[in-house]
């Protein structure tokens, strides 16, 4: 990576970067993690459904560690377990919150269960960095068409369930009564957390997935009056962190996770003390 | 003056927007109520009143499709209650909004329009209708303000608004009153009464004090002691009637502005604080 230098004329530099397969993929699969994370997340804030998120995130890092040892890739153990976990939690409880005790103990559990297939694989330390903390520039291009058709399934389903989803999320019992199947709902959003958290996980890794699932939306849930319009703050910002968090490690012999978890954390400070300033 | 022109136009167009027969409601497999007969008449301003427990939101659930009656028959626009029936405008009881919500209250009034539907639903098509609702309960300068930031007052006007914009022909207002103080009350009962009256549509009102609706009402349902009783306000609102509905002496006190009191039993009809 030292090889190249960096100019001031950015199109240069990228198309510097995107002579290496690599950085080309990382691009490419950032850039839809970023807008599926923006897009779910804003759902997310609104549902406070973070811990969820948070929790299928864990569950995944158990089923990515599962499919290393047998051989597979890491994305399939981890859709299989966060579906399946998601489904589960869907189904026991629509109030999850309510049941905090009872997920973090079965999240804790998978991680041990993580720890315990990371250790009887090989490449431990590795493999077990790159699942905690994310890995994107060692993605395969298998692994990039996975994500694109994912993303972009994701995507069609919500907008199929856009505002039955809305309605559900602001006013439940309006919904329900208004012949909209809440449950059935809950159960899809539970779902896309889960096939979001999944490909999300490759970009900033298990540990690190509230920087994109759920900082950008909380920022923009505060500074949006519109739902429409906070989808799109809440993708503009996932984007903006990925695209410079890529940028910069392509220079820089640092993780990428360190500086798209940085971009999202500066501008969620700044727009918390720009609103406290505004608000006093 | 008023109420005995409706009357008048009540018994012209008889057109029954409820009734039941043999009714028997509960929830889960407990039957809270049983036997009931009654039917109400469109532009029937009607309050729903009895001790808690007693089936009254369990009657609405029943009304909107969510449960199914235990024995009976109910029919609603002379047909069986179904989930989703777009003729109902519905306000529940307990609507909580986090605090942190900064979507403005003119878009979960949009909602009460197309909410249900697939789809994104591009454009703007139901902006004014929402402002027409938003209006029409008093609310234009609250559209634009953020959820999170309204008062109980505020927000009660906007989920009023949300039930009225997809035009329905029968409001269920489950405990509209709870928590506003005594001129907030009856500025929303007049409100409630001037939508009434002005759009034909039948209301029914879930309310544990009746004191505020009494000048308005057509109608009381009262739904106690595992029973609904119908009838016009004074003739089920006195010592009699209310005494043979409960099994038990029960008193209906009258103040000297005409305000009532049901002592006697548990969990009484309020009175004023």
């Amino acid at each position: 990576m030292n090889s190249v230098t960096f100019s001031l004329n950015i199109a240069s530099d990228l198309a510097s970067m995107w002579q290496y397969d690599f950085m080309r993929h990382a691009f490419e699969a950032g850039t839809v993690v970023a807008v599926v994370a923006g897009v779910i997340g804003y759902f997310i804030i609104l549902r406070r459904s973070s811990f969820a998120a948070h929790a299928l995130s864990h569950i995944g890092f158990a089923g990515a560690a599962g499919a290393v040892l047998l051989g597979l890739s890491p994305l399939l153990g981890l859709l299989v377990f966060t579906c399946g976990a998601g489904f589960a939690m869907a189904t026991l409880g629509r109030k999850i919150s309510d049941r905090d005790v009872q997920i973090g103990t079965v999240l804790a559990f998978m991680l041990g269960l993580g720890v315990l297939f990371i250790s009887l694989y090989s490449g431990y330390a590795t493999e077990a960095y790159s699942l905690l903390f994310g890995e994107i520039l060692g993605i395969s291009s298998t692994d990039v068409l996975v994500t694109l058709i994912a993303g972009f399934l994701l995507l069609i389903v919500v907008a199929i369930i856009y505002r039955p989803l809305l309605f559900v999320s602001l006013d439940e019992d309006v919904a329900e009564a208004k012949g909209i199947p809440t449950y059935w709902i809950g159960v899809v959003f539970m779902l896309l957390i889960a096939i979001a958290t999944s490909i999300a996980v490759q970009v900033v890794g298990v540990l690190l997935i509230f920087a994109l699932m759920v900082t950008p939306a909380a920022v923009a849930q505060q500074i949006a009056s519109r739902p429409a319009e906070g989808i799109i703050f809440s993708v503009l910002i996932a984007l903006l962190a990925t695209w410079f968090g890529l940028f910069i490690s392509f220079y820089l012999p640092y993780p990428v996770s360190f500086f798209i978890t940085s971009v999202t954390f500066a501008v969620y400070v700044a727009i918390r003390s720009l609103k406290i300033g505004y608000d006093s | 003056m008023r109420l005995a022109q409706r009357s008048l136009d009540n018994s012209m167009d008889t057109e029954t927007i409820i009734s039941a027969e043999n009714l028997a409601g509960g929830y889960g497999t407990k039957t809270v109520f049983a036997n009931a007969e009654f039917s109400i008449e469109q532009g029937e301003f009607v309050a729903v009143l009895g001790p808690n427990g007693a089936g009254k939101t369990t009657l609405f659930g029943l009304l909107l499709g969510l449960a199914q009656p235990h024995k009976g028959s109910l029919s609603i626009f002379g047909e069986p209650p179904r989930h989703g029936n777009p003729r109902i405008g519905y306000v529940p009881q307990r609507h909580p909004i986090d605090a942190q919500i900064r979507i403005e209250a003119l878009q979960l009034v949009r909602l009460g329009i197309d909410g249900n539907r697939w789809g994104i639903g591009w454009g703007n098509k139901g902006t004014e209708k929402a402002l027409a609702a938003l209006k029409a309960v008093g609310g234009e300068d609250l559209a634009h303000r953020p959820l999170g930031s309204l008062s109980g007052g505020e927000l009660k006007r906007i989920f009023l608004a949300e039930a009225l914009v997809s035009d329905p022909d029968l409001l269920l207002l489950d405990e509209p009153l709870a928590n506003l103080d005594i001129h907030r009350e009856s500025n929303f009962v007049r409100l409630i009464n001037n939508i009434v009256r002005s759009c034909g549509v039948t209301a029914l009102l879930i309310a544990h004090d009746i004191n505020p609706l009494l000048t308005v009402l057509d109608r009381v349902l009262y739904v106690a002691n595992g029973r609904i009783t119908s009838g016009k306000p004074s003739e089920i609102l006195n010592s009699k009637a209310l005494t043979e509905l409960y099994g038990m002496p029960v008193e209906v006190v009258k103040d000297s502005q005409g305000r009532v009191a049901v002592v006697g039993m548990e969990g009484p009809v309020q009175h004023h604080e």
